[in-house]
């Protein structure tokens, strides 16, 4: 199809570039340049869409972001089809393909439609009164066919290919809005040297300029003097020039979100260019010139495809070269529906009629129009509109009732007036006033550093906004800090200006009758069900919102939420500013989810932590378990086995010679100073001040509240060194909460800490092998049982490095723990794993090293413990100093709650049938038979199969565990009841005599 | 996001950098072990919680890892001020008249 509504010689766009593009399967050509609705209408096509309640066909509204109607599909491939795209704002690209949306099987020919017969039916709040019985109908019946039926575009169903970037700014002031009131003030700003940010959301600048055809600045016309402008500051080093890019969130001190399209114009972005960026921009001072929205007029069958807003239609023209008709009808309550009606019968297209609701408008616009020899009608309403798919009439009638006239027409053009877009302002915090004589709000009280300019403040005219805008400008830079500039102002040599208008429904939109005059066109909600809200009880204007759903939908009412607010009022009775505004909120259009991610998704979404020796273990083919972000092997399986084959073999192996095992994960803290043993006093709940240097201990942190909130061995190198070790997930807790109480409640203690986790790889090598295979590589320590006794540590060298050597257990096994410099990691575990094949040790991981230490009863905080336990509960009173008269948690552990009879306290349980492993997290009950909700008396912890002990294993924190040895408690699972007999902790060695085995 | 002016480096820092670390002025008593059930429940568990100015703490823990004290007006979100650990509670506040 030919492009048979472009006017020859209208408009701005190169008409030699033509670009091939297709909408619901038909190709079509635009051109570059135009948006992918200017290239539809181009082509005649109005009907882009089916709404989102009643199915009704619609079409364009407007030409920008505000677009209620014309939502489609844009696709590129498969993963990459983004829906509910504006077709005002797509700029189209050779090879675009777009669809339309909520329509079955056709645009034309919508099944759906039959919403719209019943819709009677289906008025304000229909769902909240109808689908409420049965209860259990909503979930499963009602609400998904309620769903399909009513709906916008369908989200993709795979990842997103695309890439997103963001970016952290800084500037002394910020523009938002690049039409003449944004362009006049960043170039008064920039004339200061500030640095300046000046965004804009189309790919062009100049706002209202675009339409504007009586605009003269600087002797152009006002749009070329935008782009001369722009261009200009695009060439100044303090600017930064931002097209489509939109601010969709005003955040505290002056911290503004943008996101920029980079690309979705594009016809091949290729993968260098992200498809978004976000900016994170904050702004010293920031200045608002974010223009106004025209509002339409509210009457019957207001929203047939044809039917849109004045200045959409003169943007059309006066920017893209497509008239939007043939024979045009302009239904207004103000002036600026005239510039448009000129524009378009000077550039050939017949005006069927202007009717003006006003009684006796006077002023050179209307002069023009009737020189011009179309037919103007005063106080006189269109009130319905005639036709389905694309108007074909309109009806005129006095507004205070008489005589019908319909007249033939195939578009028409409204405008009720203009609503300034303080949503910025408003997401600022800053409070809107109401103006009565203009019927607007208007931005009041500011809470931030921000000045509001033009239209969106409510100053009408070029003249007027220039002035107030360059002036804020150069304000705007002087207060951000900047030294005044000598600068000139542009001058205005021709004005449009225009205000007043009205708000609310038209006579057209009848009374209490079925007509469906639109007032939120994407939500199809009706000024009758406005008024229906009102009648149902709704008092304030955010029920009446919620109750109705006017506003709720994606472009949030930009074209809506004044007139549904008008209706509302008048149908109360209240003066508009005591119904009040609804609350603006961020984002001020829609934002994709990849641009708010950017690049922290799939392994950038986390950091990954790996140890020295993961490569190592992963040539092995172990099995990795996620810790938090670290990394661990799990278990080393060889071929044919599985995880418990696997881990049966590993924790034998260990106690009969010996295993290896990667514990560098473990958190590790330095403490040192001359008060290192004090501070250690205060932090743990051992004492410290005795322990001999080249000694270890079993360390207990409490919190001030009693329970226990760490552990760990700590070793002390020197009277004034200690390597304290904490668990792999508490290690930055730990150490905030050791800084913590050394920076605020001892800062007298001369103390330093430092973190040492990924300075020091750690390899345990546990079982009765393990002196065997260490010492060949060990030089300048005496590993003797006599020199390097259980729970000791020496420094030295191993494989040549510098080691600190622990003498420890955790799986009650003669061990060690051998510390390297992280670097050295790898070499040594190579090392020694050379000289454990000559005992036939293993590697093992921690499912293993897991079950060796509940074989010996040894707990683990967080899986033992649940913030909730404390040491007498956990069994650990003897790691508690008697005589110490203070420690963090000294206070919290003699409260009356924790030192009473009958607390849940950590005991060994025995199922009866040896082959039963229990369920970690299973509820432990006294009675199997008793009603049920049973009363539960505690829990299980911890659960293995034990290869050593031939038999299942479990730890478990359960009410006056200690006095209950020997007693038979049960866990009932829903395939029958486990019994189990209550024990002590140690299941495997309970002399300990294997740690010098 | 805050900015959130750090007293020990002396500029103000993204609130990113910072972790909160609940009330300010609230002294662990020397003599702690010795304290009433009601004294340690006053220190421990009852905190202020007001509508309007608040002392807390905050650490600029991604920064110098400092832990230091500010005020803050709960309804606006707005730092009147910070300052240091171990300094005493302001009695003037800035801009605080309204």
């Amino acid at each position: 199809m030919s492009a048979t509504f472009r006017i020859a010689g209208a408009g701005r766009l190169k008409q030699a570039k033509i670009a091939g593009f297709s909408f619901d399967g038909r190709p079509y050509t635009g051109i570059e340049g135009d948006t992918l609705a200017s290239a539809l209408l181009a082509n005649g096509v109005h009907l882009v869409g089916r709404s989102f309640k009643y199915h009704r066909p619609r079409g364009f509204l407007s030409a920008g972001a505000e677009e209620p109607n014309a939502l489609v599909e844009i696709k590129r491939d498969q993963a990459r089809k983004t829906p509910n795209v504006r077709a005002t704002v797509q700029e189209l690209y050779d090879g675009l393909t777009a669809q339309s949306q909520n329509r079955w099987p056709s645009l034309a020919f919508d099944i759906g439609a039959v919403s719209s017969i019943a819709s009677p039916m289906l008025s304000a709040g229909f769902y909240y009164k109808t689908f409420m019985w049965p209860k259990a109908a909503w979930k499963n019946l009602y609400e998904p066919k309620i769903r399909a039926a009513a709906g916008l575009g369908v989200a993709p169903d795979q990842p997103d290919p695309d890439h997103y970037s963001a970016r952290f700014a800084h500037c002394e002031v910020l523009v938002l809005g690049g039409g003449a009131a944004g362009i006049a003030a960043a170039l008064a700003a920039a004339e200061t040297g500030a640095r300046i940010i000046l965004a804009d959301e189309q790919a062009e600048f100049g706002g209202s300029l675009r339409f504007e055809s009586g605009a003269k600045i600087e002797g152009q016309d006002g749009f070329s003097w935008a782009q001369s402008a722009v261009a200009k500051l695009s060439a100044m080093d303090n600017v930064r020039v931002l097209p489509r890019t939109t601010a969709f969130g005003y955040y505290a001190q002056n911290f503004v979100g943008l996101v920029e399209r980079v690309s979705d114009h594009l016809q091949n972005p290729g993968r260098d260019l992200p498809r978004e960026r976000l900016w994170q921009v904050r702004a010293k001072r920031v200045v608002l010139a974010t223009g106004a929205i025209e509002r339409h007029m509210v009457f019957a069958d207001n929203d047939r495809p044809g039917i849109m807003l004045a200045a959409a239609a003169r943007t059309y023209l006066n920017h893209y070269g497509v008239a939007v008709g043939r024979n045009v009808g302009v239904y207004t309550a103000n002036d600026s529906a005239y510039a448009a009606a000129i524009d378009l019968k000077r550039a050939g297209i017949n005006v069927a009629a202007i009717v003006d609701l006003r009684d006796n408008p006077t002023g050179p616009v209307i002069d023009e129009a009737r020189a011009l020899g179309i037919e103007v009608n005063f106080g006189r309403a269109v009130i319905r509109a005639g036709g389905k798919l694309r108007v074909s009439s309109m009806t005129v009638q006095p507004k205070n009732g008489g005589g019908e006239r319909t007249m033939p027409v195939d578009a028409i053009l409204m405008s009720a007036g203009w609503t300034p877009s303080v949503h910025l302002f408003s997401q600022s915090r800053g409070k809107v006033a109401f103006n009565d004589e203009t019927k607007r709000f208007v931005p009041g009280i500011y809470a931030q550093d921000c000045v509001s300019v033009g239209a969106c403040n409510g100053t009408d005219g070029l003249l007027a906004t220039i002035d107030e805008a360059y002036a804020a400008g150069a304000k705007a830079a002087k207060d951000a800090g900047s030294k005044p500039a000598k600068g000139t102002k542009p001058k205005v040599d021709a004005d449009e200006s225009w205000s007043r208008g009205m708000l609310g429904a038209a006579p057209g939109a009848g009374a209490d009758t079925t007509v469906k005059a639109f007032v939120d066109f994407q939500n199809d909600v009706t000024a009758k069900d406005i008024r229906q809200a009102v009648h149902e009880g709704m008092r304030s204007i955010e029920h009446v919102k919620r109750f109705t759903t006017n506003g709720m939908a994606t472009d949030q009412g930009k074209t809506s939420n004044m007139h549904g607010l008008a209706i509302a009022a008048e149908t109360l009775g209240k003066p508009i500013p005591q119904v009040g505004l609804t609350t603006f909120r961020a984002p001020y259009t829609p934002v994709t989810f990849g641009s708010i991610v950017g690049h922290a998704r799939g392994p950038l979404f986390d950091p990954t932590r790996k140890t020295a020796i993961h490569p190592w273990a992963e040539r092995q083919g172990a099995m990795f378990e996620d810790v938090g972000q670290w990394k661990r092997a799990w278990y080393f399986p060889k071929p044919g086995e599985d995880i418990h084959a696997a881990v049966d073999r590993e924790c034998v192996t260990v106690r009969k010679t010996a295993g290896l095992f990667d514990a560098s994960t473990l958190g590790k803290i330095e403490v040192v100073g001359p008060d290192a043993a004090k501070f250690m006093e205060l932090l743990y709940t051992n004492p410290w001040e005795k322990l001999e240097p080249g000694r270890c201990r079993y360390g207990i942190m409490l919190r001030e509240d009693g329970f226990i909130y760490d552990d760990g061995v700590v070793g002390r190198l020197a009277a004034d060194r200690f390597h304290v070790t904490t668990t792999t997930g508490g290690a930055p807790r730990v150490m905030n909460h050791m800084e913590d109480y050394l920076q605020t409640e001892f800062p007298h203690l001369n103390v330093w800490l430092t973190s040492i986790t990924e300075q020091w790889a750690v390899i345990a090598v546990q079982g009765p092998k393990s002196r065997d295979i260490i010492a060949p590589l060990v030089e300048g320590i005496d590993m003797s049982d006599e020199a390097l006794p259980h729970m000791s540590v020496r420094e030295g060298r191993i494989c040549g490095v510098p080691t600190r050597l622990f003498r420890m257990s955790f799986s009650g096994e003669r061990g060690f723990e051998v510390n390297v410099p992280a670097d050295y990691g790898e070499a040594v575990w190579e090392a020694l794993w050379a000289e454990s094949q000559k005992h036939g040790a293993c590697a093992y991981g921690t499912e293993s090293m897991h079950v060796l230490r509940a074989e010996k009863g040894y707990i683990i905080v967080g899986q033992d413990t649940d913030g909730t336990v404390t040491p007498n509960d956990a069994g650990l009173d003897w790691a508690v100093g008697k005589k110490k008269t203070d420690f963090v948690g000294i206070r919290g552990m003699a409260r009356p709650d924790l030192v009473a009879k009958g607390r849940k306290q950590l005991v060994g349980l025995k199922t009866r049938d040896p082959k039963v492993v229990l369920e970690e997290g299973a509820q432990v009950v006294a009675d199997p038979k008793q009603a049920i909700p049973m009363k539960m008396i505690g829990h299980v912890t911890s659960s293995y199969w034990s290869q050593n002990c031939g038999r299942s294993i479990a730890l478990g924190l359960v009410a006056g565990g200690r006095d209950r040895m020997g007693e038979t408690l049960y866990v009932p699972m829903p395939d029958g009841v486990v019994e189990l007999e209550v024990t002590g902790m140690v299941f495997f060695d309970e002399k300990g005599e294997r740690l010098n085995g | 996001m805050l900015l959130i002016r750090c007293p020990y480096c002396e500029e103000e820092r993204p609130e990113l950098e910072f972790r909160n670390a609940g009330e300010a002025h609230i002294v662990r008593s020397p003599n702690i072990a010795g304290e009433s059930d009601d004294d340690f429940e006053k220190f421990f568990f009852i905190r202020s919680n007001p509508k309007g100015i608040i002392y807390e703490r905050w650490r600029h823990m991604h920064g110098c890892a400092r832990f230091f004290n500010a005020v803050r007006d709960t309804v606006s979100d707005r730092f009147l001020m910070t300052y240091k650990a171990g300094e005493p509670k302001p009695t003037k506040l800035p801009g605080a008249a309204k």
